[in-house]
């Protein structure tokens, strides 16, 4: 970029949706302590008010990353979604293969990030239903309380360590971390992790203002958004695989 | 490596693998909810309670402290008031109670929230049994309990107090009772949710209607039948609420 601040990975309603929703996710497994563990709930106590507040967590939970998908400031998350939803061949050949191949070159995200990514949403709609019948347990079968406990329990656990790997990455790649505290990546970084992407935000014209957020700049976005993730196009396909033969490497 | 064309580019090819994968786990988890009661049961035959109570989503008591800590009551010096309504007022000492003839029981303890645990056994003296030794006087028609934690409190009715498997537990999962579970002395009511089984139990008062406690109080059912039955044996006062 010619103002020399990087390129722009997360805008401002990413930034504020991804935060929001770390903050709750922190409410809630701090609160899931005393909940669950018999040693934490013999030093917290006050079994109401903690669980009070992880009900209130959990209701809020779903609302950042919902709320910023769906108003019209939304236009780069939803483009994020869609990079989430559409794998490539050689991602879902990474994902049969649990993981031990080598992974695809990543665009604007690996496929790792993308499951990470994916898997988090699905726990948060997860968490969010069976929490309410634990919570609302009146209004349903006692069966169903059963089965949601033990599907809020296991998958608890399971989106917890998702979590903690999550944050195990971002400790050992500080460009990512800058990424979602600033919103911008170096070109050394981008043209790292993800070249392909890299020359898309270069090459796109309109970007310039885009990047400035200048007024308008909303339309542009969109345009933008629509290119960098839209129907793959042979010719551009063709060149950028002949030209970056820069080693991938993953990042959260 | 070898990069197949396409590979790099714009996020992604054509697959939908986020919608599928977002959609399976919502199905799963919706199957999990409807079938998870038989298929964790099943888990805990095959490999044990004492192995799932380890396991995330198997059986193990959730504690529930409804004040800032336990209290710590030693067995010595344990005391249960039995009051109001009653010929003769007692102040039960734990030895008092273990010399009164005992029950045991090998019942599921099921939270009205969802979580329970099959096969506690559970040995203490009939409610019924302390009542008669009291004597309760006519016109009363309830019971009042009282927690050592000071802020926990349950009631019963007097017909309900009667029902056999009501007790006064002392010893449970073949041991003393812990302070987490309540110890030395708790109530267990093995027909209904677990938080009508008062921990740490400290007082009964003979009374003429049944209050609602502490849990009813903030919002779990006055029915605490785990059948889920408004019988007769479900006295007006619980009804209304």
């Amino acid at each position: 970029m010619a103002d020399g601040r990087g390129v722009l990975r997360f805008d401002g309603v990413q930034r504020a949706a991804h935060w929001l929703t770390a903050i709750l996710f922190g409410i809630l497994i701090a609160t899931a302590f005393p909940l669950y563990f018999a040693s934490v709930e013999s030093l917290v106590g006050r079994h109401v008010l903690v669980l009070r507040i992880h009900v209130a967590a959990g209701i809020a939970l779903p609302f950042p990353v919902v709320v910023s998908l769906l108003g019209p400031w939304g236009a780069r998350m939803r483009a994020d979604l869609g990079r989430f939803n559409r794998w490539s061949e050689p991602e879902l050949r990474w994902l049969r293969s649990l993981g031990t191949r080598r992974m695809p070159r990543a665009d604007k995200f690996n496929p790792g990030q993308k499951l990470f990514a994916v898997f988090v949403g699905g726990s948060i709609a997860v968490m969010f239903g069976t929490g309410v019948v634990m919570a609302w347990f009146d209004l349903f079968p006692v069966s169903w309380r059963v089965g949601a406990t033990v599907v809020h329990e296991v998958l608890a656990w399971l989106v917890s360590l998702a979590i903690l790997g999550h944050i195990a990455m971002v400790a050992t790649h500080p460009g990512s971390m800058r990424s979602m505290l600033n919103g911008r990546v170096s070109e050394t970084w981008a043209r790292r992790h993800c070249p392909s992407w890299l020359e898309d935000q270069l090459g796109a014209p309109g970007e310039e203002e885009f990047l400035k957020g200048r007024a308008g700049a909303r339309r542009v976005s969109w345009r933008a958004a629509e290119r960098s993730h839209g129907k793959p196009d042979s010719s551009t396909t063709n060149s950028r695989s002949g030209r970056s033969g820069i080693p991938n490497r993953s990042s959260p | 490596m070898n990069v197949a064309p396409g590979s790099g580019n714009q996020g992604g090819g054509r697959v939908a693998v986020g919608r599928r994968v977002f959609l399976g786990m919502v199905g799963l988890g919706a199957a999990g909810v409807v079938l998870g009661a038989p298929v964790q049961e099943a888990v805990v035959r095959a490999v044990g309670s004492r192995l799932a109570a380890d396991l995330p989503g198997g059986d193990q008591f959730v504690i529930y402290s409804v004040t800032g800590e336990f209290p710590r009551i030693e067995p010595e010096s344990y005391k249960l008031d039995v009051s109001g309504m009653v010929e003769r007022p007692l102040r039960l000492s734990l030895a008092d109670l273990l010399a009164m003839p005992s029950v045991q029981l090998v019942e599921e303890f099921q939270c009205v929230t969802g979580w329970r645990v099959p096969g506690v056994r559970w040995e203490g003296v009939r409610l019924a049994t302390i009542l008669d030794a009291a004597g309760v006087r006519s016109g009363a028609g309830a019971l009042s309990f009282g927690s050592y934690d000071g802020l926990d409190t349950e009631s019963l009715t007097l017909e309900q107090a009667r029902l056999p498997d009501v007790i006064v537990a002392y010893r449970m999962l073949g041991a003393p009772i812990t302070t987490e579970h309540g110890g030395p002395v708790r109530l267990y009511v093995a027909p209904m949710f677990g938080y009508k089984s008062l921990k740490w139990l400290s007082s009964i008062e003979v009374v003429r209607v049944a209050r609602p406690g502490y849990w009813e109080q903030n919002g779990y059912p006055v029915n605490a039948w785990r059948d889920g039955s408004t019988s007769a044996a479900v006295p007006p006062a619980y009804r209304s609420g």
